[in-house]
């Protein structure tokens, strides 16, 4: 706070005695004159201290052996054992932080391009009102939760009268468990989570294909440039930065390999390859009442996804692009 | 344009392409409706659904009798409402003196709201911490953690710095209260940007579960995600044939149901939703 102060007053290159208390009195000026703002602040100030910061004095717990009678205070410190445990000791927590990896980066790989190769498609039709009324359709989903999802993929995806089972059938495949057989189940992670959000995620790029200069395709088409070409050479490094930004961005939340999808889909047949780290806190702490080990798990996720963000919105004005904030 | 042949191959597939996936995301919603209104021979029936070959309303009758589901319904609306009601105002008198470019030490208090968006305390310390505050199986839980959404708030804040200073300026002259500037001036001229972030707020209270399903005990205050939850993922449609016996309905038909009554809110306000979260997206995008 003193820093702040220190700008917004020091005019004068010699510090004179008094300096101090006189540019108290003039932020008191400043404070009274803008006191009923000031007022107005409190309520939402008051909420971030509360529901923000206030989480924060729990953290402790990923350092300490909790025990209920003594409350969060008075449990004994154990240092870093939680931690040691987990990579050390805990049957199942490598797995899981090699399942959110895994399921991450299939996510970046296949759910990534998805929305760049719709928006690029969308551009090239030229019946507008039919792309208006296929944008209103596939925007649709992203506004649906992951429960009525979940309720109403369980019965398209079902073995015995699921649509898509039924489907496949008609080219001689044997019903599929999509969601309860382990070597489907990522794979129909990322496909219903491209399915849900395609069309939601494509609009970015869509607003950036808008801006691109069409004087360059205008003389792309004398030069005798193809529509694959124009699209190769000029669509798509004119929206690269776009591209980058979200690139970078999906990237930093690796470690949040998608808790409301997973929670909803998963059962324990497939538990070995869909536990995230997210799940998993919720099972340790609130189902099995562990709450310094999963105190722990938590912020080890969040002390990593943190860092993350950080580099990847560095990289990001590196690149000579805003960050994000 | 100019390759009249290859042009009109081009836009035949594409269009086809995207119709297929059009109707990859409608076909699953009419299967389910269908289903809903199906008799149980029917809903279990494997193949496509467009319209129930035997009609029968069983499945609504039943769960119309759940006392779950009004309660579900109810509290849903509840958050929905009161929570964007309260949302709103409590973003309006937090953005207003942020877009301020005199207010003292606006840089610091930006900074502490714009911070809390790189990181959480975790689960389980926000978990205690309701717990102490009394929120547990409290109705509250639902608005006061909501109560205001850091990028809706800079989305507010940034639209608000761009109005023209000049109506605020006579309103002082005229000796304006700040309160009054911003309830007879600011909020007036920011109106597509509340709705923008109101639709947002009731969008996300209606499909929030998570905090219902681990902070609240009591069914007559659990909300109608959860409750369709628990039809799907814990089946626990087995109650429903205890009480009203397995003849006429299937789990599959009340299950569609279930979703049917809690879709439709949703695509009621679709229409809006498009118009203004579109726009939203593009509000969101300048920075301040």
């Amino acid at each position: 706070m003193m820093q702040v102060q220190t700008v917004e007053t020091a005019n004068g290159t010699k510090r004179i005695p008094g300096a101090q208390r006189s540019r108290f009195k003039e932020l008191m000026r400043q404070y009274r004159a803008h006191k009923y703002l000031l007022l107005m602040l409190i309520p939402g100030l008051a909420y971030y201290a509360l529901f923000h910061y206030g989480p924060i004095y729990g953290v402790q717990l990923a350092f300490k052996n909790y025990r209920i009678v003594d409350g969060i205070w008075g449990s004994p410190w154990v240092g870093l054992k939680h931690f040691i445990y987990m990579f050390n000791g805990s049957p199942d927590f490598m797995n899981i932080l090699a399942n959110t990896i895994i399921i991450s980066t299939y996510r970046l790989i296949f759910e990534f391009p998805m929305p760049i190769l719709l928006a690029l498609i969308l551009n090239e039709i030229r019946f507008v009102r039919f792309k208006k009324i296929s944008q209103t359709i596939l925007y649709l989903p992203h506004f649906l939760s992951w429960v009525i999802m979940a309720g109403v993929l369980t019965t398209m995806l079902s073995p015995s009268i699921g649509i898509v089972n039924y489907v496949l059938g008609w080219f001689g495949v044997d019903p599929i468990y999509f969601l309860g057989d382990k070597a489907w189940f990522r794979p129909t992670l990322i496909a219903t989570n491209i399915w849900k959000e395609v069309g939601w995620d494509s609009i970015l790029y869509m607003a950036a294909i808008v801006t691109v200069d069409t004087e360059q395709y205008e003389a792309a088409i004398i030069d005798g440039a193809k529509r694959w070409q124009q699209i190769v050479y000029i669509t798509i490094p004119s929206i690269m930065h776009v591209i980058a930004i979200m690139f970078l961005l999906t990237v930093g939340q690796i470690m949040d390999a998608g808790f409301d999808q997973i929670f909803n889909l998963y059962n324990p047949r497939v538990y070995e390859v869909s536990d995230i780290i997210d799940t998993y806190v919720y099972r340790i702490g609130l189902v099995s009442m562990r709450y310094d080990f999963a105190t722990a798990v938590g912020l080890f996720k969040n002390v990593v996804g943190l860092i993350l963000i950080l580099a990847t919105n560095y990289a990001v004005k590196k690149m000579g692009q805003e960050g994000l904030y | 344009m100019v390759q009249p042949k290859g042009e009109l191959r081009t836009q035949i597939l594409l269009t086809a392409f995207v119709c297929l996936l059009c109707l990859s995301m409608v076909y699953p919603f009419i299967h389910i409706l269908s289903i809903s209104f199906s008799t149980p021979a029917e809903a279990i029936r494997p193949g496509i659904h467009i319209y129930p070959l035997e009609f029968s309303v069983e499945a609504y009758k039943t769960a119309f009798r759940q006392a779950d589901l009004w309660y579900g319904y109810a509290n849903s609306v509840f958050r929905a409402v009161v929570g964007t009601a309260l949302h709103l105002i409590a973003m309006l008198l937090t953005a207003y003196p942020l877009a301020k470019k005199t207010l003292p030490h606006r840089t610091f208090f930006t900074m502490v709201i714009v911070l809390t968006m790189f990181f959480s305390g975790g689960l389980i310390p926000t978990y205690m911490l309701i717990k102490s505050l009394g929120l547990y199986d409290n109705r509250w839980v639902y608005i006061l953690p909501m109560l205001i959404n850091t990028f809706s708030l800079l989305v507010l804040r940034n639209f608000i710095m761009a109005l023209p200073k000049e109506l605020e300026d006579s309103a002082k002259i005229d000796g304006a209260h700040e309160l009054r500037i911003l309830f007879s001036i600011v909020v007036p001229l920011s109106l597509p940007a509340l709705a923008t972030v109101g639709l947002w707020s009731a969008v996300r209270h209606w499909n929030a579960w998570f905090d219902a399903l681990i902070y609240i005990e009591s069914n007559e205050k659990q909300v109608v995600q959860v409750y369709l939850r628990r039809l799907i993922i814990d089946n626990s449609i087995g109650d429903v044939h205890h009480e009203y016996g397995l003849g006429n309905v299937t789990p599959e038909s009340i299950r569609g149901a279930a979703l049917i009554l809690t879709i439709t809110p949703i695509l009621l306000v679709f229409p809006f939703l498009q118009k203004y979260f579109v726009r939203g997206i593009m509000i969101g995008s300048v920075k301040g």
